[in-house]
């Protein structure tokens, strides 16, 4: 290959994940993320690997179970209405602590909702998306090369901490074209002694389950698992400043809609206001430390996304409500203009944080 | 440039169908009174020549496209206006086609009609920078499946090589090479290399058949 090539984000991630390691990919298609599958088809029969499109999302999901209960590194990727018929399987996988990277390239919604670029996936992302108590990894992915970036490094966290990593893009970042290089990928291996390999009669057998007998058991369990989720709080959170130094305002945007933010914000310094970004790069876990730092000089933050205000929760949460959140954005598969996040940024400006 | 009444335009999907087919279709409105732009694409639900249906208008060409495009009606259909394209033999057109074999095989249904007239080319638009179609081998691999799903033979080669916004001029220089080595190794003619307008001036005495092209700037772009 050259050294850099021209992608889709869709294919950069099939890329990405070969090159991780992934043998294994289970999918069944949907727009707008349906050249993954593509990708795969035409590229594992070529390395040795298995493509299988399932006969639904929910075999998908179960196949990916599988696949991971065996220590291989295993993917599947869907969009939005795909990933809700996943979200048993995901509990499940959660449950027995099975790595496995989850792509979701969004579309609008709810229910069958459009084809058109969303991010209202952003609960069921960083809520857990199935039943019970657990948490993804998420990472969100904001040009082709980090979608190719973000994937290999999905798996290598996923194989860390022995739990399901979701990929969160939408469909424009699936769509758009964007050089990418594969130059410096490094990918790690991790002790999988956990995996179900055949005993070959020298050691106890492993299990892989989340069905617990007792209640006791169970509950060490998940209280153990968050032990693991605090240390991943602690040293995972991922997030890139974009002219933070003096800024008084700060947008916090993620994926597509932080570069639209930014268009706005080179557009708003020229105006003379002090206006700067926070981009989280893993929604789960949420960038806490930087939010709360920013406090302390900024008088307004404002969320950027296509979702109804759903990060917003987490912004107040990270600056422990000292500072108010506006909203600007747009949904059901439509893309704010700089123009519209320009305007929202003059609004807060002028109110200078004074509710 | 010398255009037949049809002009059919396939390739590897992404290798820059959509973006040539409208610029060849404001080229052909200088030397045709009745000008389409024909989007076979059933494949494809972002980026499509409706994005430019403002511009189109405005040029004078006509955009024959399924009525779904850019809605979220996710269904491969085509409208009856189509087959002006084969019935209306005083139009002029600009075909885009789907990307690969997949996207060609609605170009199957007008395969009958445009091979009777026989007045068409059919371009194999190339990028050396697509992982997938990055040498001679894999490239004529994708001809033969779109000739296999479109039943229409190629006449001609289209070197659209290029990295988005990390294209140079050495990019474009280096890619050459490419263009003419599918060209020999289908047997067809290099075409044109095409090439973002702010290249051309520079290129234009260092490659044959430079053809420039316009770009729609894009919300997330960076500007």
């Amino acid at each position: 290959m050259a050294d850099k090539v021209l992608m889709k984000g869709n294919e950069a991630i099939a890329e990405a994940a070969i090159m991780a390691g992934c043998r294994h990919y289970f999918g069944y298609p949907i727009t707008p993320q349906t050249e993954i599958a593509a990708y795969m088809a035409k590229r594992m029969p070529k390395i040795g690997g298995v493509f299988l499109q399932a006969e639904s999302e929910v075999a998908a999901i179960n196949m990916v179970y599988g696949v991971s209960s065996t220590g291989k590194r295993v993917m599947t990727s869907s969009s939005s209405p795909g990933i809700s018929l996943k979200s048993e399987g995901i509990s499940y996988m959660a449950g027995a602590d099975l790595p496995a990277l989850i792509v979701n390239v969004q579309r609008g919604g709810p229910g069958l909702g459009g084809i058109q670029p969303s991010q209202s996936d952003y609960f069921q992302a960083t809520r857990g998306s199935g039943h019970g108590d657990y948490h993804l990894i998420v990472l969100a992915p904001s040009s082709v090369q980090e979608m190719a970036d973000l994937t290999i490094k999905g798996f290598d966290l996923g194989d860390k901490y022995r739990m399901p990593v979701m990929l969160l893009a939408d469909g424009t970042m699936g769509q758009m074209m964007e050089p990418v290089s594969f130059d410096n990928v490094e990918t790690k291996e991790y002790d999988k002694s956990w995996a179900v390999t055949g005993t070959k009669c020298e050691r106890k057998h492993n299990i892989i389950n989340s069905l617990y007998l007792k209640p006791e058991e169970l509950e060490k369990e998940n209280f153990a698992r968050f032990e693991r989720y605090k240390e991943i709080e602690a040293n995972e959170a991922m997030y890139q400043e974009y002219k933070m130094d003096d800024a008084e305002i700060c947008v916090v945007a993620f994926g597509i809609a932080a570069r639209v933010a930014q268009n706005a914000i080179d557009a708003a310094r020229e105006e003379g206001i002090k206006v700067g970004m926070i981009r989280p790069i893993t929604l789960w876990p949420f960038p806490k430390a930087p939010m709360l730092a920013a406090t302390d000089k900024v008088h307004t933050f404002i969320s950027v996304e296509m979702s109804m205000g759903q990060m917003i929760e987490d912004i107040k949460l990270a600056t422990e409500c000292r500072r108010p959140v506006e909203l600007c954005n747009r949904v059901g598969g439509m893309i704010p203009t700089p123009d519209e996040v320009l305007d929202s940024i003059r609004a807060a400006a002028q109110k200078g944080g004074n509710k | 440039m010398k255009f037949k009444r049809l002009t059919l335009l396939a390739g590897h999907y992404g290798s820059g169908k959509t973006n040539i087919a409208v610029n060849l279709a404001f080229e052909l409105k200088k030397q045709a009174d009745r000008v389409a732009i024909g989007d076979l694409d059933i494949v494809n639900p972002y980026f499509r020549t409706k994005d430019s249906a403002q511009g189109l208008a405005e040029a004078g060409v006509s955009l024959i496209c399924s009525p779904y495009a850019n809605t979220n009606v996710d269904i491969p259909a085509l409208p009856q206006e189509m087959y002006a394209l084969t019935d209306d033999q005083t139009l002029h057109a600009i075909v885009d086609i789907g990307g690969d074999d997949r996207g060609a095989l609605a170009l199957g249904r007008y395969a009958p009609a445009i091979l009777e007239e026989n007045n068409y080319d059919m371009w194999l638009v190339v990028n050396r920078y697509r992982p997938l179609t990055s040498n001679v081998a894999d490239t004529l691999e994708v001809m033969n499946e779109i000739l296999v799903a479109s039943k229409i033979p190629f006449t001609g080669i289209v070197n659209n090589s290029n990295l988005g916004a990390d294209t140079t001029e050495e990019t474009i220089l280096s890619s050459v090479a490419y263009g003419q080595a599918v060209a020999e190794a289908s047997g067809l003619p290099l075409i044109m290399t095409t090439v973002q307008q702010k290249f051309f001036e520079s290129l234009k005495n260092k490659i044959p058949d430079l053809f420039p092209l316009g770009l729609q700037s894009r919300v997330f772009d960076k500007q």
